[in-house]
């Protein structure tokens, strides 16, 4: 089991449509928005695209072992809300702050886990419950409405950048994404990441082989919720304080995640690919703007691709899967 | 294992002795639940210097349990076959938005707008079962998806209330037979028949069968894709008469009623608090009215307090993880005896 020949057929079986996807919709904003005639425009839908694949690589962890995690998009709104609140403006407040709510992230991360492995609870309902928690908790401290703001230093990581010499400006959130992004796909194709898989395919032979089963489980929510810190850090530089900042995003996040190929229930696709799927969201809604579509018609399209995307990886991709009844839902343990 | 095993053992033991005649089923734990809940609120209450439980305490209860009954028992037809449905908040929006504005305002239009209303909603439950079975996509992401593209479509044609209802149509949503709403009636009628449809119907059954294990059902000669199909056209319907019932109440269609209250995740909660498994097969519209029941109440009894709404989502978030961790720690002894 080298590198290479396990590489090979996962790039076939999720990566490779939406990488072709991803680089039809590149090109197609190339003829469609003058801006994207140089490198600084895409760094711009990268920078945009950011928190987002935070989001789905998080997600990825979750969905790939075989659970959900519903919780994010409250935690991001929670993260802003709990910075904004705690940093009252003041640069002097930045850094604990930030590692106050990689914390946060990690516990809360912990506690779906926990539940989950420990408690027995499905991850949708752990994650729903937290996702209620969450919203009320958060409004509860803060008395209904955001309060406080973000000191310019903790907005620097969602707006500034550094100066490179060949690339130009180069925003620190593409930095983040791309370490996060390289951290994950090492950590995939190390031994606790092709457990993580395995959970997800078969959760009892991976006990009976000796795998720590919760431990693993635990440690998939525990990543999704310091990335979705880290998201939210990227969101409120970008985009400031608001209580609306991470609604819709938990199925966002889903949406990408599946775009990626990756299978819902567990067991199957790529960390890249998820990434991509991600990526694809993000373009495909800036074609859609420049195109002149609606912003309320976003969410129908939105809908019509997962479906499509879905339906695309359960029927048309492999004639394997087609022979085998019902491939598209999730039977964990059933194979 | 081996001590989870022992426990699981002696805890067999422990129900084959006492367990005769009366066993604590998930439906019977959330009616507990419920009494407890009641209880603990009228002292609360009482404490305050209110009553939780006089005629108009009650009939609160019923009354905010109306519209997530509805939307409950439907999901919860869909829960048993194994499935879900994300897709009727905006579907609840989309069906009071159908009948208040076929109605228009005149009478002789009541008829056709509530049909055409259900009728729109069946056309959605189809489209939901269709790309559950026919597409093979997983069921979150298929009524996932139904749920955005009617977002969209509200989104795009509404900003907001539109449409209106008559005069006598609005005696659906606050007349009262006797000391109890319309509302309930319907609702509760409504939960009559489900349950009939689950527990004395073959297709009821098979609703079960296809849940429990989907291959096992197709062996034995179920039309299980049929099964599915109709399990999420009935949610829509169950979903579309409380649209009807909120243009009733509201006098025009809301686009986004279904979504402010929440009804998607909440319907799904209510299931899952009364005792039915997410991954199908267990459940039962008796123990989804209890959980309607029992989020109704804690509302209630928040309301009388004067409590911080948030605090409310707060404590529905632990009850929600509790009571099925609880419902799971049964089920685990049960099973692995």
């Amino acid at each position: 089991m080298n590198a290479p020949t396990t590489w090979r057929p996962r790039l076939a079986e999720g990566t490779a449509p939406v990488l072709a996807v991803l680089a039809v919709l590149l090109v197609a904003l190339a003829f469609a928005g003058p801006a994207y005639s140089e490198p600084t425009g895409y760094l711009a839908l990268l920078k945009r695209a950011a928190p987002l694949v935070l989001l789905a690589i998080g997600q990825y962890f979750v969905i790939v072992s075989g659970g959900f995690d519903l919780s994010v998009g409250s935690l991001v709104t929670a993260e802003v809300v709990i910075a904004a609140r705690l940093i009252e403006g003041d640069d002097a407040n930045t850094a604990w702050v930030i590692a106050l709510l990689l914390g946060f992230g990690l516990l809360v991360g912990l506690v779906n886990g926990l539940v989950t492995t420990k408690l027995l609870v499905p991850s949708f309902i752990v994650t729903l419950g937290m996702l209620l928690i969450l919203d009320g908790a958060v409004f509860l401290w803060t008395g209904g409405a955001p309060r406080g703001a973000l000191s310019p230093s903790f907005r620097v990581f969602g707006r500034g950048g550094v100066d490179l010499p060949v690339v130009g400006h180069l925003p620190w959130s593409v930095v983040i994404l791309l370490a996060v992004l390289v951290a994950a796909v090492l950590f995939m194709r190390g031994g606790t990441g092709r457990t993580l898989v395995a959970v997800g395919d078969n959760e009892n032979s991976v006990r009976l082989a000796g795998g720590r089963v919760d431990r693993l489980k635990v440690l998939a929510f525990a990543l999704s919720g310091v990335l979705a810190a880290l998201a939210a850090i990227l969101l409120g530089g970008f985009a400031g304080v608001s209580a609306q900042v991470g609604e819709g995003l938990e199925f966002r996040a889903i949406t990408a995640v599946v775009l990626g190929g990756v299978l819902l229930g567990g067991g199957r696709g790529s960390v890249v690919a998820a990434a991509a799927g991600a990526l694809t969201l993000e373009a495909l809604f800036s074609l859609l703007n420049l195109l002149g579509v609606s912003g309320a018609l976003e969410s129908a399209v939105q809908g019509v691709i997962i479906i499509a995307a879905v339906a695309y990886a359960a029927l048309g991709a492999n004639p394997r899967l087609r022979l085998r009844p019902r491939a598209g839902t999730p039977e964990p343990a059933a194979r | 294992m081996s001590v989870v095993q022992q426990k699981a053992k002696l805890a067999d033991i422990v129900r084959r002795d006492g367990g005769r005649g009366f066993s604590l089923t998930p439906t019977v734990t959330v009616y507990l639940a419920l009494l407890a809940l009641l209880v603990v609120g009228s002292i609360l209450v009482g404490l305050n210097g209110g009553v939780l439980l006089d005629q108009g305490g009650i009939l609160n209860i019923l009354t905010r349990s109306t519209v997530l009954g509805l939307v409950a028992v439907g999901q919860t037809i869909v829960i048993i076959t194994g499935s879900l449905d994300l897709s009727v908040a905006y579907l609840v929006g989309l069906c009071s938005l159908v009948a208040a504005e076929t109605m228009a305002g005149s009478d002789g239009m009541m008829v056709p707008g509530v049909l055409l209303a259900l009728g729109v909603a069946a056309v959605v439950g189809l489209v939901n079962g269709l790309v559950v079975t026919v597409l093979k996509v997983n069921a979150f992401i298929a009524t996932l998806g139904v749920a955005l593209i009617l977002r969209g479509y509200l989104e795009d044609n509404y900003t907001g209330p539109a449409g209106s209802v008559p005069r006598a149509f609005q005696h659906l949503g606050f007349d009262r037979i006797g000391p109890v709403p319309i509302g309930v009636l319907l609702m509760l009628l409504v939960a009559a028949a489900a349950w009939w449809f689950l527990k004395r119907t073959r297709a009821g059954y098979h609703t079960y069968a296809v849940g429990g294990d989907i291959d096992v059902a197709r062996l034995s000669g179920v039309r299980t894709g049929r099964t599915i199909v109709t399990a999420h056209v009935l949610c829509a319907v169950a979903a579309g008469l409380a649209g009807v019932f909120l243009a009733s109440r509201l006098g025009s269609g809301a686009p986004y009623v279904g979504t402010d209250a929440g009804y998607d995740l909440e319907s799904i909660a209510a299931v899952v608090l009364g005792g039915a498994a997410l991954a199908g097969g267990r459940g039962g519209v008796v123990g989804t009215i209890g959980g309607v029941l029992i989020l109704a109440t804690l509302d209630t009894i928040f309301d009388d307090l004067a409590v911080d709404p948030f605090f409310k989502d707060v404590v529905r978030g632990i009850v929600l993880i509790v009571a099925v961790a609880l419902y799971a720690r049964r089920k685990l002894t049960r099973r692995s005896a």
